[in-house]
């Protein structure tokens, strides 16, 4: 293992966070707190409580993988893009270091930086609703795994990308839809038998609901299935990794 | 003496099908300063991208400092330094922590010191803390070689080193090369300055649609290729070359006033062709003798392959 290498990627791209600290903190935390202010006490206070949940406390997990999702995407792209279209990715490439070592570096930082903003969402969170975390330990894991494999989904797109454009295609095209469709400012139940089956084709379903199941203990989709499908994602994304690295998709020609 | 690097077969097809290099043998060896040249889109820049890791190649093996480049890559890019022809840079970051950055990404642990070193060397020391994107196009390129530098690579690429940079830089460069030549390291370098070949090169090796056509010391080079010119101003005009001196396969000027012969210095015709004068009668006024440049030696074996 290149400890040093793993470590001057890591470093090198959380001081990028400490420079765009507005576009990267900031600014998620203001949208936030928006969505709390609209639905969590306008809204949320007139709607009646969701499986024994006040509003404002149901959506609380929802909100906070939105976020983790859409950040770790953008992370774990841009890192990689940015190398590819500055031309610096000469020097990850004719670096002595593995495609593991790579993905350990930009991966862990991109996932570190979501992680740190989740935290900095839900502490804003608290300041608007009064939630309990049912299972800290479980919350902390798909915490994790999610961040994990989505910054791992953003680092596959940030090298299929050979543009602006596509770059941001796909979150703002499959990634937001899904998820908005998956549960985070409902519960699956109240839809009508023909959504609710074809939401559970939707795999952020499961992602907000096992996050769901560790605050309220309670959730629509056993948590065991959540689970699986978040370990599921994680293995199709190391797998694309993988096959990327072995035949130097994009990176190498 | 053991090569430190070793190309034999080497092949590269992109994927568009087209065909960059083709069966490049070439070894290189401790501590020269090997100068690769070519017109654009021979395949320098391929050759070197293979050898440092960039691209991957069709066939063929390289091995540098006794490590397979793909079977054996850590061993093998930990020793080597690039400088690529494009300037990329980070332009947000400075110059120190760009600098620092490669040095960790080689797997070396921090040395402030090998780096500040390493920036006065290049004349980047006031500038450590300046973003990169505050600096000059020369200055950047200085940065690049820093941070291909700072691992302190036993051979160091440099991809047309001297592209867009002014002169007293350029000797500049010169001078850091023959020092880190001074050092033990070997230095393989693309330009499309010949002189520069010719000034800073100890061997030389001209690619041409992919192909290696030559590798050869230098001084040989100049000596087997380099053809001289003598030219004689002549006291009384001629109006043609005289029958006996036909051998010399002499050239007369439009207006008869001189005579032009090319020769090879390894002939040793010079002295029949004064005594042949001699005999003649044929006074001259003046004598000059010119040696063809690398230059123009590069040009005719360019032209010569079609
Ligand atoms: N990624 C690529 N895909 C397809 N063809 C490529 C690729 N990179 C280079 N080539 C082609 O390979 C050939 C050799 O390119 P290369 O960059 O090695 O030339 P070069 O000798 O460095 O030229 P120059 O002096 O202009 O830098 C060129 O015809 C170029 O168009
Ligand atoms: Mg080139």
């Amino acid at each position: 293992m290149n400890f040093y290498a793993i470590r001057a990627i890591y470093i090198f791209e959380m001081m990028r966070t400490w420079r765009t600290l507005l576009q990267s903190i900031v600014a998620p935390v203001m949208s936030t707190s928006l969505y709390f202010i609209v639905f969590g006490a306008a809204i949320g206070s007139r709607i009646a409580s969701i499986e024994g949940i006040s509003y404002g406390a149901f959506i609380v997990p929802g909100l906070t993988m939105l976020s983790l999702l859409t950040q770790s995407i953008s992370n774990g792209s841009f890192g990689i893009f940015f190398p590819k279209f500055s031309g610096t990715i000469y020097e990850i490439l004719s670096a002595p270091i593995s495609y593991r070592e790579i993905v350990i570096g930009y991966v862990g930082a991109a996932a570190s930086k979501s992680i740190m903003l989740a935290v900095i969402i839900l502490a804003t969170a608290r300041l608007f609703v009064a939630y309990e975390i049912a299972h800290p330990l479980w919350m902390v894991i798909f915490l994790f795994l999610t961040a994990v494999s989505f910054s791992l989904f953003g680092f596959i797109i940030g090298i299929w990308a050979d543009n602006f454009e596509k770059l941001q295609l796909t979150p703002s095209l499959i990634v937001t839809p899904l998820t908005f469709l998956g549960g985070s400012f409902y519960s699956i139940g109240m839809l009508p038998p023909f959504w609710r089956n074809v939401t559970m084709a939707n795999p952020i379903v499961y992602l907000v609901s096992g996050f769901r199941w560790s605050f309220f203990g309670a959730s629509d989709i056993n948590v065991g299935v959540s689970l699986g499908f978040t370990l599921g994602f994680l293995l199709l994304c190391l797998t694309t990794v993988w096959w990327i690295f072995k035949t130097g998709y994009r990176l190498r020609a | 003496m053991q090569p430190i690097i070793s190309i034999s077969g080497l092949g590269k097809r992109y994927a568009s099908g087209f065909k960059a290099l083709t069966n490049i043998d070439l070894d290189i060896y401790p501590g020269e300063i090997f100068a690769l040249l070519g017109p654009n889109g021979a395949g320098k820049t391929t050759m070197i991208n293979i050898v440092c890791g960039i691209v991957n190649p069709t066939e063929g093996t390289v091995v540098a400092d006794g490590h397979d480049i793909r079977k054996d890559y850590r061993a093998a890019r930990s020793k080597i330094g690039l400088v690529p022809q494009e300037l990329a840079t980070d332009a947000f970051e400075t110059v120190w922590a760009t600098v620092s950055f490669s040095r960790g990404l080689f797997g070396k642990p921090a040395d402030p010191d090998h780096i500040a070193k390493t920036l006065k060397a290049l004349s980047l020391w006031d500038k450590k803390d300046s973003k990169i994107l505050t600096l000059s196009g020369g200055m950047k390129r200085r940065v690049m070689i820093a941070k291909a530098l700072s691992h302190e690579p036993k051979i160091l690429f440099l991809d047309e080193p001297t592209a867009g940079v002014d002169v007293e830089l350029r000797r500049g460069m010169w001078e850091m090369v023959r020092s880190l030549q001074a050092t033990g390291v070997t230095v393989i370098l693309t330009t499309h300055y010949i002189d520069e070949a010719e000034e800073m090169a100890d061997r030389i090796g001209v690619i041409n649609k992919g192909e290696l056509v030559l590798v050869e010391d230098k001084t040989a080079l100049m000596n087997k290729f380099g053809k001289k010119q003598l030219t004689l101003n002549l006291r009384t005009r001629l109006t043609s070359i005289p029958a006996k001196l036909a051998d010399f396969r002499l050239e007369l000027s439009a207006d008869g006033s001189e005579l032009v012969y090319a020769f090879d210095p390894h002939d040793d015709k010079v002295g029949a062709l004064m005594k042949g004068l001699n005999e003649l009668h044929i006074d001259f006024t003046d004598i000059r003798t010119s040696q063809s440049s690398l230059e123009e030696i590069f040009v005719s074996l360019v032209r010569a392959r079609p």
